[in-house]
This record gives structure tokens, C-alpha cells and sequence, in this order.
């Protein structure tokens, strides 16, 4: 059984974004607090911190989950995967985040990584989805600039163009 | 926030799970998908001083089907149950409820089982256990019992589960509503609570089983005849609208909660008779 008293910090080890990286924590650390404070992983940002704002929603073993609602012991010894991890260079980001740039779907930025954390799982998972499933997945984020409609398209063209089908021209392509 | 101090425990199986809850009772949470323990411990409406982690207990990952029942372990998450291949024949009333419960999100990580533990009255699967006569498997070091719905559920957030005790397992009638079978809730917003859900099943015997959430404490169930008139709808629908005594809150009035009861149950009693052979 493995046990951690109260306030001892214990290492805790994780793939983070392919990479091993080693932190301490103790048994209440939450896991966005880890990334963040711990690993100097910022990417991951925290909201209400009871699961409802879908802002800290990271991948653990490939699959979207809330980081608020994990423990870092939790995760001790398996993959993390945070938008930091998901493209290395800024001038290659991958075809969900080019699909939210072309649309303007975001303004302040701050739910934005848990989108691509959410929507990086889901339409691996879901290539074909309707325009419903799309809209029931970012139900479990909250966009307070209200974005949702350019992130609705820009996640309707993100699945049509990981499908295969040809990209969409930006409107800046489009004007000249 | 964040959660106040406790110690956490990871056991390997059942019995050193059963014999840690033994020794800390009331002291102490079983941990599985977090989605409702953990936003708590955040909160801190609850402050245990031991965690107990289930979440990756292989021995409870499992969904059976055996003697006409499906079987769903504790670390079962709300997603892998929705990814059954089998889920659609065998509980057509679950496969059309989960979608429901949370969100994408928080469905990748919560478990079955742990819905029911939390026992909110406004939460889809305790409906489902209620409508559907499931049974609750509870296990502690002095041995295994099986609670029906109606001995498990006692109340708001309340069962009948004692503090050493684990639930292993719940258990669902295979093949119930297949007959027949309809759902539908207002929230909201979809992923929200309840703020009235619905479900009803067509029974193999002839009768319709209705079932309520989000009015009462737990969740309620009358049944019917599948033939029965118009003014028995409307009569027994309106006595248990008024029965369920429902609450005023900052989501709906009870009189609003009322309403809902009086128009979906109606409607999806004929939704069920349509598709019912």
C-alpha cells in the first residue's frame, strides 16, 4: 500500500509532455498546482477549482480530465500531456490551434488551454463528430468572452481538416 | 480552494481496502473518479483526515454480464461504460441517461459508483438504480451484502452504506427497457444538475415504471398499466407531482418543479408506447 502522511512532500514523478520530471508534493497537493508551481508548467491554468470551468483540463494517459480535481500522488508515475506539449515551436502549431487563431476563438486566452486539452482528446477519439457532440463537449468549458461561436467553428473546421478534408483559408488569405 | 490536510492511502486490493476502512471508519473517504470528493475536499465541505485511492484498483475495473445481470465495478468510469459495446441492448435506459451525467470531461474520470455513493437527488444514475431495481454490492471486512435501491438510497446525499464499508459493484437487470425506454431532463445547462429528470421503461409484465429526480430527496418511482387511459395518466402523474414535495431553490420553484412533472412524464409515457412492441 503505498501511504503519504499528512504534510511530509514526497517526490512525485511524471511524464510531462514526454519529458520525466520530478517534483515534491504533498498528499493534498492538487495536480494543477504541481504543474504550475512545482514544474513551472503554466501553461495549465486554474479557475474555480471545483471541475465546472474546464480551465485546468489537461490529458492524463491520453485522456481529457480535470488537473483541479486530481491529486498529484494521483499521477505519479504516468503521462501528463498540457498545451505546453502540444506543439514545440511557435510557428507550427497543429491544426486545432491554427483553427481557433483563424477564427478569432479566443480573446483573453485563459480557458483556451483547456480547450485544446479537451478537444485534442476528443476528436482523436470522435473524427466524425456532429455539431451536438462538438457543443456538448465545450459545455464543460466556460468561455467568459464569450467566444463561442468562433469556437465552435473553428472546432467544426479543426475536425473536418484532421479528417483530411481541405483546409479553410483565413479571411486575411481570403481578402488579398 | 484547496483541500485541508489528510493522509493518503493507496491500497492494492479489496482487502487491504476493506481493513484500512476497518481501522478509520468515519475518518475516512474512498477516493475513485474525484468528480464530486474532490470539488468537496476543495471546498472544504468535507475535511476527512484519511483518503482512501481506488482509482486503480484493477479488480474493480470490470463490467460483467452474469445471471441476467450487468455488473459494474467501482473504478468503472461513466465513460468506459458509455464505450460498452453491449450498453445500448442490454440497459437502453442508462445508454440514453449517461450522456447526461456531467460533462465529457468529468465523465473520463467519474465513476458509476461513485454517483451513487454521493446519492445527489438531482443526479441521473441514482434514477437509473431506482427505476431500474438495480442493486448495490457493499463489502467490509465482516463479509458482503446486497442492498436493493430503495434500502441504499435513505436521502439527500444519504445511503445506506456504512463507513466501513466499500461498494464494489452495482448491478442493473440486463435487457431492462428494452421494450421500451425514454429519458429527459431540464437543466440549466446541459452537464448541470437536474433541475426535473424523467425516465420512464416499458416491463416485460405489461406495466410502465416511472421514475423521478431532482423534486424529491432521492429519486421516485410509481408504476402503471401500459394501457392506461388518459385521465389515469393525468390523475396519477398529478398525485405525484404533489408527493414528491418539492423545494424552492435559486434553480426553479417547487411549483416550476411541479410543472415539469406534470408535462414530461405524460409525454414520454407516450414516447415509450410508441417504440414499445
Amino acid at each position: 500500500m503505498r501511504g503519504v502522511t499528512s504534510e511530509d512532500p514526497v517526490p512525485v514523478t511524471i511524464e510531462l509532455n514526454g519529458r520525466r520530471r520530478s517534483g515534491r508534493a504533498t498528499a493534498r497537493t492538487l495536480l494543477t498546482d504541481f504543474l504550475r508551481s512545482e514544474l513551472g508548467a503554466t501553461g495549465t491554468h486554474v479557475g474555480c477549482e471545483h471541475g465546472v470551468c474546464g480551465a485546468c483540463t489537461v490529458r492524463i494517459d491520453g485522456v481529457a480530465q480535470r488537473g483541479c480535481l486530481t491529486l498529484a500522488i494521483q499521477a505519479d508515475g504516468r503521462k501528463v500531456d498540457t498545451v505546453e506539449g502540444l506543439s514545440d515551436r511557435k510557428d507550427a502549431l497543429t491544426v486545432l490551434q491554427q483553427a481557433l487563431h483563424r477564427n478569432h476563438a479566443l480573446q483573453c486566452g485563459y480557458c483556451t488551454p483547456g480547450i485544446l486539452m479537451s478537444f485534442s482528446d476528443f476528436l482523436a477519439r470522435n473524427p466524425n463528430p456532429g455539431e451536438q457532440e462538438i457543443r456538448e463537449v465545450l459545455g464543460g468549458h466556460i468561455c467568459r468572452c464569450t467566444g463561442y461561436a468562433g469556437l465552435m467553428k473553428a472546432l467544426m473546421e479543426a475536425a473536418a481538416e484532421m479528417r483530411g478534408e481541405p483546409p479553410q483559408k483565413s479571411d486575411s488569405e481570403l481578402a488579398t | 480552494m484547496k483541500p485541508a490536510p489528510f493522509t493518503y492511502m493507496r491500497p492494492e486490493n479489496l482487502d487491504e481496502t476493506v481493513a484500512t476502512l476497518s481501522q478509520h471508519g468515519a475518518d475516512a473517504r474512498l477516493l475513485a473518479g474525484g468528480q464530486s470528493l474532490m470539488a468537496m475536499l476543495n471546498l472544504r465541505l468535507v475535511e476527512p483526515s484519511v483518503i482512501v485511492d481506488i482509482s486503480r484498483m484493477p479488480e474493480l475495473n470490470a463490467i460483467k454480464l452474469r445471471k441476467g445481470m450487468i455488473e459494474i465495478g467501482a473504478s468503472v468510469t461513466q465513460s468506459e461504460l458509455l464505450a460498452w459495446p453491449e450498453l445500448e441492448a442490454q440497459a437502453p435506459f442508462i445508454s440514453k441517461a449517461l450522456p447526461w451525467v456531467g460533462h465529457f470531461q468529468t465523465r473520463n474520470r467519474g465513476t458509476i459508483c461513485g454517483s451513487l455513493a454521493h446519492a445527489d437527488p438531482s443526479s441521473e444514475l441514482p434514477l437509473a438504480l431506482a427505476l431500474l431495481e438495480g442493486e448495490v454490492v457493499l463489502r467490509s471486512t465482516s463479509g458482503t451484502r446486497v442492498l436493493k435501491a430503495q434500502e441504499f438510497q435513505s436521502g439527500m446525499l444519504q445511503t445506506a452504506r456504512a463507513d466501513d464499508e466499500i461498494i464494489t459493484a452495482v448491478r442493473f437487470p440486463a435487457g431492462a427497457g428494452a421494450r421500451g425506454t425514454a429519458f429527459r431532463e431540464v437543466a440549466r445547462r446541459h452537464g448541470d444538475f437536474a433541475i426535473v429528470a424523467v425516465g420512464v421503461i416499458a416491463r416485460d409484465d405489461g406495466t410502465l415504471r416511472i421514475g423521478i429526480g431532482g423534486v424529491a430527496d432521492t429519486p421516485q418511482c410509481i408504476e402503471m398499466n401500459a394501457d392506461a387511459g388518459p385521465d389515469e395518466v393525468k390523475d396519477r402523474i398529478e398525485h405525484l407531482a404533489w408527493q414528491l414535495g418539492g423545494f424552492d431553490d435559486i434553480h426553479a420553484s417547487a411549483r416550476f418543479r411541479r410543472d415539469l412533472v406534470r408535462r414530461l412524464a405524460p409525454a414520454l409515457i407516450e414516447e415509450v408506447r410508441a417504440c414499445a412492441v
